[in-house]
């Protein structure tokens, strides 16, 4: 049985919130370090979700329309961070905890991980246990640090309210723009678009990881801002793939499975 | 809509409402089966999305599917009164059927429940009590008689079973 069979039914339990203890503690762990079993749960959730359409109900009463409306108009949208917004949904939700959020999300796996081996550093009683997590205390610790200080690093190019100038020859009017950073070994992946013209309504821009053989991976979905930026970070990927090009096609904005129109942008690597 | 709440219009927020509220309404409905609790589930997902649409990512699910996610996660929260356990940018699914119109919502749900017809009783109702009343395995396999790896193995099987009917 493969690590990942000896993981597949509780990745089931945790979709629905139903693993407890030390196997949960044991999945977190995993996760943390396994980008095919992330994708996995992020499909059993989906799955979860086809399950809510078995309640059926009556509809709302009118009043909680007029209830949900009235509170978002004394809350005026902020401009915020993503991490000062989460933090304020946060206290909105009566936690204590408020933890400080990114985009970066297997960022978020690591910090779990490094909670969940502290935990159960408290509670191991055999000495086969005691090792394996002091071991991934180790690594999950490692990998916080490591993140740290890529998003220390990384912070100019993707915090919000960061300037982004591209620079062109003069008199050349902006071009779309695309930049691919790929770290195959760890299937984390960053792609920094710039003067990106703007798209009808149902459409976004669909990026491709194009394998040195198979079929265009779907690498993540983005819309251009106002100025025509947009990003896609870690976008979920098979471990290990080689990239022999990245590509750019519009798409629904839902995504696609395979590339519906043609590429409109195309780089391999430098 | 999503590009709208970013933007602070709260037009867009009774767009949104006004689409997904029955499916939200519903979750929180079926695992609280009380109004007045679902309504409450109802204002914190919705506002929990105003205050934070960058949580919801279009290109990891549909916002439908996500909402659905998040009201059971939040109705079970309620229901056994413990604080939230999963932060909604936590919530991350593949992509789903949307289903923000009535009549495709009907049909899928009557999807849903075909297969939930063929599942055998054991197996529908330890899904149920794992996805309706926020059961944990340990808490089916004890309430039901039936050894743990049972339990696994039946929630998983139902879960393949229902995407593979969104498959075809």
């Amino acid at each position: 049985m493969s690590e990942h069979q000896q993981y597949a039914e509780d990745l089931a339990l945790h979709a629905l919130d139903a693993l407890r203890g030390e196997e949960r503690t044991k999945l977190e762990l995993h996760l943390a370090t396994c980008a095919s079993c992330r994708l996995e749960l992020e499909q059993l959730r989906g799955d979860t979700a086809l399950l809510a359409l078995s309640a059926a109900g009556p509809r709302a009463p009118q009043r909680a329309r007029q209830r949900l409306l009235e509170a978002v108009a004394r809350e005026p949208r902020l401009a915020a961070t993503s991490a000062g917004l989460s933090a304020e949904v946060g206290r909105a939700a009566g936690k204590d905890d408020v933890r400080p959020r990114s985009w970066w999300g297997w960022l978020g796996w690591a910090a779990t991980a490094a909670v969940v081996v502290f935990a159960l550093s408290l509670w191991r009683e055999n000495s086969a246990l005691k090792q394996t997590v002091a071991s991934a205390s180790s690594q999950a610790a490692q990998s916080r640090r490591e993140m740290e200080e890529l998003r220390r690093i990384a912070a100019p190019i993707l915090e919000p309210e960061a300037q982004k100038v591209t620079l062109v020859a003069a008199k050349s009017p902006p071009q779309p723009q695309g930049k691919a950073f790929y770290l195959r070994s760890r299937g984390t992946l960053v792609f920094l678009a710039s003067n990106m013209p703007a798209l009808p309504p149902q459409k976004a821009y669909e990026l491709w990881l194009i394998p040195t053989s198979g079929a265009p991976i779907p690498a993540g979905v983005f819309k251009p801002d106002a100025h025509g930026s947009g990003s896609v970070v870690n976008p979920p990927l098979p471990a290990g793939t080689e990239a022999k090009a990245f590509a750019i096609t519009v798409e629904n904005e839902a995504g696609s499975g395979a590339p519906t129109t043609p590429v409109l942008m195309i780089g391999a690597g430098e | 809509m999503v590009m709208g709440l970013k933007s602070g219009d709260q037009g867009a927020m009774a767009e949104l409402y006004d689409r997904y509220s029955s499916v939200v309404y519903s979750v929180a409905l079926r695992v609280l089966g009380d109004t007045g609790a679902a309504e409450d589930v109802l204002q914190e997902v919705f506002l929990q999305l105003w205050r934070n649409p960058s949580a919801f990512d279009a290109a990891r699910g549909s916002l439908g599917s996500w909402l659905a996610v998040i009201t059971r996660n939040r109705a079970i929260d309620f229901l056994r009164k413990r604080r939230p356990e999963t932060d909604i940018e936590d919530v991350v699914l593949s992509v789903s059927p949307d289903l923000a119109g009535e009549a495709e919502r009907a049909r899928a749900a009557e999807k849903v429940r075909g297969v939930m017809g063929t599942m055998t009783p054991a197996q529908r109702s330890a899904l149920e009590m794992a996805y309706w009343e926020g059961m944990s395995h340990s808490e089916i396999a004890n309430k039901t008689g039936e050894p743990l790896g049972t339990i696994k193995t039946r929630i998983r099987a139902g879960l393949i079973a229902l995407r593979q009917a969104f498959q075809v």
